[in-house]
Order: structure tokens, then sequence, then C-alpha cells
């Protein structure tokens, strides 16, 4: 990893609104050719972060390098990233061709060097025939698709995308989805990817950085943030998670962690089936444990001799304690 | 074919809500399109007494005469420099107001905006009196300046308005978009921002326009005898009303441009665009 280059370096940075709001102290390095996706609930900060990078928002105090270089004074047009918004990307009184073809012209890049690159881009995602079509023509997904070819076009150092999916419905995500990560492979471009989906975010991502109300919680791979969270809101945001309270610790254990066992005092905790529900290949059964409610999936041969309201054993496997809201080495 | 003319037939074939519509469809049409065929007709009339409907002898006998007649033509010509100019001036004053009102937050710009409403609300002979005192003031009572500002204070409400709100509804991220790509704040403004606010200035431009063309109230008072635009004229002509049919040519005249700039603007031109202006936000 070491020896990687270091594409983008947020460098303590802090973007304060006139209202108090905003992000402090954001430090992170992006390697060249990874995929770094901000993740976290509406209002944390994500967006903000992602705005700052793309010139559309002046930082407060701090620094951000591209290659070695502070943008932080360029203006949007003369940084080399490109961004993708939500929604509303494209110019609708241009023809899909003049839209990728705006920032093109305005490089000086003659018509001869850009025609193909632009019928290769479209054939990149799918997109091929459209030219003479305008963007209200367009559904949502091949509108985006649009934005991503424009901006892929102009071969940015840094290619931004502020939740580019979110307007769109799930099938036609999951592809988007597969298909930026391909595009991205093979162009070895980097990408910082801004979602609050946190599916979307593990699919997608080389390394994710959880936020929580304008601070990062935790960065690192999709499998550390998974099986190692380090605060209570990094495991309650990431995929199912129990949370026991016991002795004023918090013990987070996932549904498929626990192992049931038929009976009293086999096991860690003794409880009584509340629920069990049919969900494919496997069963997802909730206990009564105390006050608390706990989530478990078992096979179906175990589910099918166990009743609502029989008397079970639950056995903790994998798990981490916290304490506090933040995790406790012990 | 003929029995659907039976009106029984044809309200039980449509039903009771399609044929109410139907009913009152066809009066509004008699009720505008009435006075305009009239005119029309009158305007090609060499000859007409009351009592009969279609005139007695047709002919162009009277476009003959108010184009030989030199305050006619004379007017015609005062009416289209000084729609042209006010239009021209308003688009320079007014569409780079509407754009800070539409994307700049600064204080009093609600109070701004109202104030383009005044300007409509009162009394227009009251305005245009206390105009004339300051005008006499600077001597711009029966000038060119005087009457083009006088229109101008007429269109402005809808000048600022309609583009403010066709600004409001370009969306900021394709402004930022155009930045993002590599334009700056200049091209964007005309590459993006102006061509999808297009058709709201179109709209407000043809306003300004008419609203010049048919001005004569405050024409009258400001310009006082020097400056005859076609509605002045027209005063003259129906004070007079030795024929009708000069008001007749005259009100064709004054369409013919109106028509043409509807024309020329119809993909801009829609319900949407015009009710859009109304919008305060
Ligand atoms: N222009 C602004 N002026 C003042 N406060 C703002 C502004 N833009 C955002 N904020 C505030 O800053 C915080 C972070 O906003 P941001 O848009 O970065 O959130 P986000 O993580 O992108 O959320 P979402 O998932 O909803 O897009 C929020 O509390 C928001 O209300
Ligand atoms: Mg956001």
């Amino acid at each position: 990893m070491s020896d990687r280059k270091i594409k983008l370096q947020i460098k303590d940075m802090t973007k304060k609104y006139d209202n108090g709001d905003g992000v402090a102290h954001i430090n992170l390095d992006v390697y060249e050719g990874e995929i770094v996706t901000f993740l976290g609930p509406s209002g944390c900060g994500k967006s903000t972060i992602l705005r700052t990078l793309g010139g559309f928002l002046d930082v407060t105090e701090g620094d951000i390098t591209i290659d070695g270089k502070s943008i932080i004074a360029l203006p949007p047009e003369k940084r080399p990233t490109a961004m993708v918004f939500q929604s509303y990307n494209l110019w609708p009184h241009m023809t899909i061709y003049e839209n990728l073809a705006f920032g093109l012209k305005l490089r000086k890049i003659p018509k001869s060097t850009y025609d193909p690159d632009i019928k290769k881009m479209l054939e990149l995602v799918h997109m091929s025939g459209s030219e003479k079509k305008y963007p209200g023509q367009l559904s949502g997904g091949q509108q985006q698709r649009i934005a991503i070819a424009r901006s892929l076009l102009l071969k940015p150092s840094l290619l931004l995308l502020d939740e580019p999916f979110s307007a769109l419905d799930a099938k036609i995500r999951q592809e988007m989805r597969e298909e930026l990560k391909k595009i991205q492979n093979d162009l070895g471009i980097t990408v910082i990817f801004v979602t609050h989906d946190q599916e979307e975010a593990m699919a997608l991502s080389h390394r994710i950085v959880v936020m929580n109300k304008g601070k990062f919680d935790q960065v690192g791979t999709p499998e550390e943030i998974y099986d190692d969270p380090q605060t209570l809101h990094v495991a309650s945001f990431i995929g199912e998670m129990n949370f026991i309270d016991a002795d004023g610790k918090t013990i987070a254990v996932r549904p498929e962690d626990l192992t049931v066992v038929k009976g009293t005092d086999k096991a860690d905790l003794n409880a009584t089936v509340r629920t069990s529900m049919l969900m494919g290949h496997y069963v997802s059964l909730t206990a009564q444990y105390g006050e608390n409610i706990i989530k478990c999936f078992v096979d179906r041969d175990v589910a099918e001799d166990l009743e609502v309201g029989d008397a079970i054993s639950l056995a903790i496997g994998k798990h981490t304690i916290f304490k506090d809201g933040v995790r406790s080495k012990a | 074919m003929f029995k659907m003319l039976n009106p029984k037939r044809f309200y039980y074939a449509v039903g009771r809500k399609k044929f109410l519509e139907f009913i009152l469809l066809a009066v509004f049409i008699l009720f505008f399109y009435g006075p305009l065929m009239n005119m029309l007709m009158l305007a090609f009339a060499n000859e007409y007494t009351v009592p009969h409907v279609l005139p007695e002898v047709w002919g162009l006998k009277w476009w003959g005469y108010v184009f030989g007649q030199k305050s006619l033509v004379s007017s015609i010509i005062q009416s289209f420099t000084v729609a042209v100019i006010t239009t021209v001036i308003s688009m320079i004053f007014c569409i780079p107001a509407a754009y800070s009102i539409a994307r700049f937050k600064y204080p009093g710009r609600k109070i701004f905006m109202l104030s383009f409403l005044l300007t409509n609300a009162f009394p227009k002979l009251g305005i245009y009196t206390s105009i004339a005192v300051l005008f006499y003031k600077y001597g711009l009572m029966g000038t060119y300046p005087g009457v083009i500002i006088i229109h101008m204070i007429n269109s402005m409400m809808f000048m600022v308005w309609l583009p403010s709100s066709a600004f409001r509804s370009v969306h900021r991220q394709q402004e930022e978009a155009a930045r993002d790509v590599g334009a700056g704040p200049i091209r964007t403004f005309f590459k993006v921002t102006l061509p999808m606010a297009m058709p709201g200035i179109s709209v407000a431009t043809l306003y300004t326009f008419l609203g010049s063309m048919e001005e004569a109230q405050g024409t009258m008072l400001v310009g006082l005898a020097n400056i005859k635009t076609m509605p002045v004229a027209m005063y003259g002509i129906v004070l007079d009303s030795s024929a009708v049919q000069i008001g007749a040519v005259f009100a064709i005249l004054l369409i013919i441009p109106s028509a043409l700039m509807i024309f020329l603007m119809r993909k801009y031109i829609g319900p949407e665009a015009i009710a859009g202006g109304f919008k305060m936000k």
C-alpha cells in the first residue's frame, strides 16, 4: 500500500457554513486508482466535502492537494476534477452530443480528435445512438450514464460522484454500480463516491469513510468496516447488528454470528423464540432476551423444530464490545 | 354525418361535461374572434353603412388613405422606434436585475421585487402626473427619452418577474456542471443559464414590446403633442370617427407585429412560462 501514489490529500480541512453546520478537521489520503466512498446519514457533511473538492465551496481552514499541488485557490473550471451530481447534470437545451462535446470544445480540442472519443465513450456507457437526442428524451438512468460519460471524457484526475444513482430504482442502481466499477477498473481513474446507502458503499469501494455529524468515524476497507466497527455508530450503520447491554457495556453481534441451541443453559444467553421468518435458504429468527430483542440467522433444519415461545440458548460468536460509544479494547 | 348536427344527439354522444365545454368554447370563439373578423372585414371595406352586415364595396381604399397621410405613416414609424428602444433598454436593465433576484440572497431582495409591483399597483394617471412634474424639471417632457421611460415603467414588472422566475428554474447544479467542465462564470451564463431561461425572457420581451406598442395614456401625457405613436393617433381618428375603417386598418397594423412576434417565439411561449412568472419565492 505504502508504495502507491497519493492522488488526493485532504489536510486538516474545515468547512463551516454561516449557521455553524459543516465539517471540521478532515484528514484523508486517497491513492491513485482507488474508489473511496463517503458513507453516512443525511446531513452528515458528505456533499460538503465533495463540493469543497470540486471547487463549489471555499474551505474555511486547511488544505486540499491533488498530485501534491494545492487546489483550494482554484475555481471549479481550473480544477482537475470532474463531478457528477445527484440530478440535473445535463443541459436540456443541448443534444447529448453537444452536452458531451461542451467541455472538450472549451479545451480547444479539434472535433476530429474528440469525435471518435465521444463515440467510444457512448459505447462504454451503453448509450450509442443517443447523440441526437435531448436529455428530456432519456430516462433517469440513461441521463446519469451520459453525465458520467461527460465527466470521463475530460479525463479528470479525480472523479467526484455525489449520490449519482440515488434517483434510480433498485435494479438499475445495481447495474450502474457494476458498470461504474468496471469502467473505473478499465480506466484506472481515482473516484470519490458519496452515498448514504451502505450496500452500495460495500459493493463499490476499495475503502469506505463512515461519517457522522461532520466527522469521520472510521476509514477502512469494506471488510474492516464490517468486521471491526470502531464506534457504535459504525456498527449500527453498516449491516445488521444486535446490541446487547450488559454491565455498562454494549455487546454488538451480527445475526449470522449467533448460534441457536434448543433448551435452557446450553450457551451464553437464555432466551425465548419470538418470531421466525423464512428468508429463502435461511430463517431469520428473533429471540426475546430480557428487554432485548435479538435477531439471529439460523439454518432451516435448526429452525424446523423450534416453535414460537420455545426456550433457546444463544451462543455468541464473533462480536465487538463498546463502552461509551467507542470500541473497548478488552 | 348530418345527424350529428342535431344538438340532442350531439349532447348524448359526447356526454354532458363535453357538451357544456363545447358550448363554452363556441361562445368564447364568437366573443374573441367575432370582433376580430368584423375588424378584418371593415379594413377592406371601401364603403360600409351600419344596417348592412357585409360591406357594400370591398377594396383597399382606406389602406391607401392611411399610407397616404404623412402624419399617420410617421406615427407608425414612431411607434416602432419607441417600442424597439423600450424593449432593448428594458432588457439591458431588467435581465441583470432579474438574475440577481433569482440567484443572490441579499437583504431587501423581496422589497426590491415588490417595488416593481408598485408601479402597476397605483393608479397610472397619478404616477404619470407626478412623473410629469419631474420631467418638466429635467426637460424630458415631449421627448423620446421621456416617453421611453414611461413605457419602461409600465413593463418593468413583467420584465423582472418573468425572467427572474425563469432564471430560478435553472438548477444550480446545471450551472455548476458547466463550471465543472471548464466554462468560466460568464460563459456559463451565456451558454447555459441564459438559453435555459429564454422562454421566460421571450415572453417578457414580447409583453414589453406589445405593451409599448399600445400604450397611449402615458405617451399622450408625457409626449405632449410632439410624439404621436399609433395608439395616440388612433385616439384622434376615433374621436374624428368619420370612417371606422381607418381604425380597423390601424388595428391590423398593430396586430401584425404581435402576431409576428408570437409566431417567431412560439417555441418559447406556453401557459407554463407565463404562469411560472408569477411565483414569488
Ligand atoms: N449552503 C448551506 N448553508 C448552510 N448549511 C448548509 C448548507 N449546505 C449544507 N448545510 C448543512 O451542512 C450539513 C451537511 O450538509 P451536506 O449537504 O454536506 O450533507 P450530506 O451528508 O450530503 O447529506 P445528504 O445525504 O442529505 O445529501 C447539514 O446539516 C446541512 O444542513
Ligand atoms: Mg448530499
